[in-house]
């Protein structure tokens, strides 16, 4: 799928820098020891602001629901329809979810809560974006 | 979510009666002709066009003079979709003023509004409270409530609309993400709420049973509402009801939410007038008291709210909106909550307890008479679902239930109490209005 190309900014630059490098890192808020994604500026989860830190994750998690997309306002993904979104949760912190495409998994054949790894697509030379692959 | 004690938003918990329950009114309502979208050449059914009829009609139906009128409240921020969006791209031409720019065309500031009441003879002179600011309908209402239990306003007139435009609605073009698109872009995920409440709906059927199609009842229901509420869109422009055999084999827009699940965009205007209690007395129109008004706006804490998210917020929302009006679950007669997706409306059904139904019971619920003229006449209005994306007809049906005057919708069951709001679990406000100044 040709996905859109996030365009790094000053405060998830470090997140996307390590994606680059095949790596999942997310911030960690060391007053309320919870993890956080996506990348925002303070802990969603607590009021003590400046005490996000980055930690690599490994990058294992599950598959809660699969939806499945007919019809597009995302012009670059007219031509991909009908095309999964899973919302992944994270083993090292279920509260953490993320979107996927679950490529090589045909469309209404997603296993509800089977085990997913990250993978890196590249977009462009040498940049990088996640997905989530069902664990064969 | 900050919280505030007195003063509006009501975000907080343990917040007691609301200071100004039964103190504030709804003395007159009033809405505007209904287009599937604006044409793009009828300079009588423009969007700014249809708000002014629309004010007009509210300021008639209380049996006041725009010369009454000391508040004014709107909300200019785009609503619906514009053709001053930024992405659309293509050039338009405009006209002679007062429509040399997008400005009444497909979104309306203040300013015009205001300029336009004056132009057509109805000018709104002693104007001494204006708020442009609001963000939709279901927080205007509890601000506006707010504003005249404070004293800041003492006839209140406030006004929305949803605008549409030719075109594909909101195309999200380009091959980079930036902002918080970023993280969903990529992947699919559209800018709407849409995928939001289709992944909760989701894990809804996961943990209680059932699945998309149990839906249905609820979905026919609306448009069967709707298609009796003759202002609405339906019964407007398409006046016939839709089958269980077109909902089953409806096309789906993301699975499991379908064309039939998704309210349609309409270019349409609301106005509704508040005053003191005291004031309304002795107006024309029986007054329709304010018991309560509450407002949330939840952070996502991950890339998505989950069910148990959504079902903490609506507990919330609806403890805190009875507790403000000093009411329980058994004192509300009439419910209309949004269903700008019919996949989400069970939150609010389950959260309040509507007619005793709690947490898993929503699918059950719809399957029973959910008609208005049956025991448990469920959102009366027949929402956007039954009469197109105006966000208000949840508004009129409550004032009209509690007057007496829906015609062939009154319900045949108790109607002195209404709650209704706007918009999905994790963003809305919320009102409590009831014949009586308090239960």
């Amino acid at each position: 799928m040709p996905k859109t190309i996030p365009v790094p900014d000053a405060l998830d630059k470090p997140f996307w820098d390590a994606v680059n490098e095949k790596r999942l890192v997310l911030q960690f808020c060391t007053a309320c020891e919870k993890l956080q994604y996506p990348i925002k500026a303070d802990c969603v989860h607590c009021d003590v602001k400046g005490q996000l830190e980055w930690k690599e994750v490994e990058g294992k998690g599950h598959i809660l629901e699969t939806l499945v997309v007919h019809d597009t306002r995302v012009v670059r993904l007219k031509g991909d329809v009908p095309f999964n979104v899973a919302i992944i949760s994270l083993d090292e912190d279920p509260d953490i979810n993320f979107l996927a495409n679950l490529p090589g998994t045909p469309v209404n054949e997603a296993p509800q809560g089977a085990a997913v790894e990250v993978v890196f697509e590249e977009l462009e030379p040498g940049r990088f974006i996640h997905d989530w692959k069902v664990v064969e | 979510m900050t919280s505030s004690a007195g003063g509006f938003p009501r975000y907080a918990e343990g917040m007691g009666l609301w200071e100004h329950r039964g103190k504030v009114a709804v003395v007159g309502y009033g809405y505007s002709e209904i287009d599937r979208r604006w044409d793009g050449v009828s300079m009588d059914r423009t969007l700014g066009a249809f708000q002014l009829a629309a004010m007009q009609n509210a300021i008639e139906d209380a049996g006041l003079t725009a010369a009454d009128i000391d508040g004014f409240m709107c909300s200019e921020a785009m609503a619906g979709d514009s053709w001053a969006q930024e992405d659309r791209g293509d050039p338009r031409p405009y006209f002679d003023p007062p429509y040399d720019s997008e400005d009444g065309l497909s979104l309306t500031s203040a300013d015009w509004l205001i300029a336009g009441m004056a132009r057509e003879g109805t000018p709104l002179s002693n104007l001494q409270y204006i708020d442009r600011n609001q963000l939709a309908i279901g927080q205007e209402t509890g601000k506006a409530a707010q504003v005249v239990g404070d004293g800041q306003a003492n006839v209140l007139l406030m006004t929305y609309n949803m605008g549409n435009v030719p075109g594909r609605y909101k195309l999200e073009e380009g091959d980079y993400s930036e902002g918080a698109r970023k993280w969903s872009a990529p992947w699919g995920w559209m800018t709407s709420a849409m995928m939001q409440h289709a992944f909760v709906f989701m894990q809804y059927c996961t943990k209680y049973g059932g699945s998309h199609d149990d839906l249905a009842p609820f979905v026919l229901n609306q448009r069967r509402n709707g298609l009796l509420t003759p202002w609405g869109y339906y019964a407007q422009h398409e006046p016939y009801q839709i089958t269980l055999e077109d909902y089953l084999t409806q096309r789906y827009i993301c699975w499991p939410n379908g064309l039939l699940d998704s309210d349609r965009p309409v270019n349409h205007a609301f106005a509704m007038i508040f005053t003191t209690a005291e004031r309304a007395k002795d107006m024309k129109q029986k007054p329709i008291y304010v018991l309560s008004h509450v407002q949330a706006s939840h952070p996502t804490k991950s890339t998505m709210a989950t069910l148990e998210d959504h079902e903490a917020f609506t507990d919330s929302l609806a403890r805190r909106l009875y507790e403000g009006a000093g009411a329980r679950p058994e004192d509300l007669d009439i419910f209309n909550p949004y269903d700008g997706f019919a996949t989400f409306t069970q939150s609010y059904l389950e959260g309040f307890q509507w007619h005793g139904v709690k947490r898993g019971e929503a699918f059950d619920f719809y399957a029973g008479d959910i008609r208005v003229e049956g025991p448990h006449p469920f959102n009366s209005s027949g929402g956007n679902l039954g009469c197109g994306r105006t966000r208000t007809a949840m508004y009129t049906d409550s004032i009209e239930q509690l007057r007496g005057t829906a015609g062939a919708r009154q319900v045949t069951v108790r109607a002195e109490t209404a709650a209704m709001g706007q918009v999905t679990p994790g963003g809305n406000g919320h009102i409590f209005l009831s014949v009586h100044p308090q239960i």
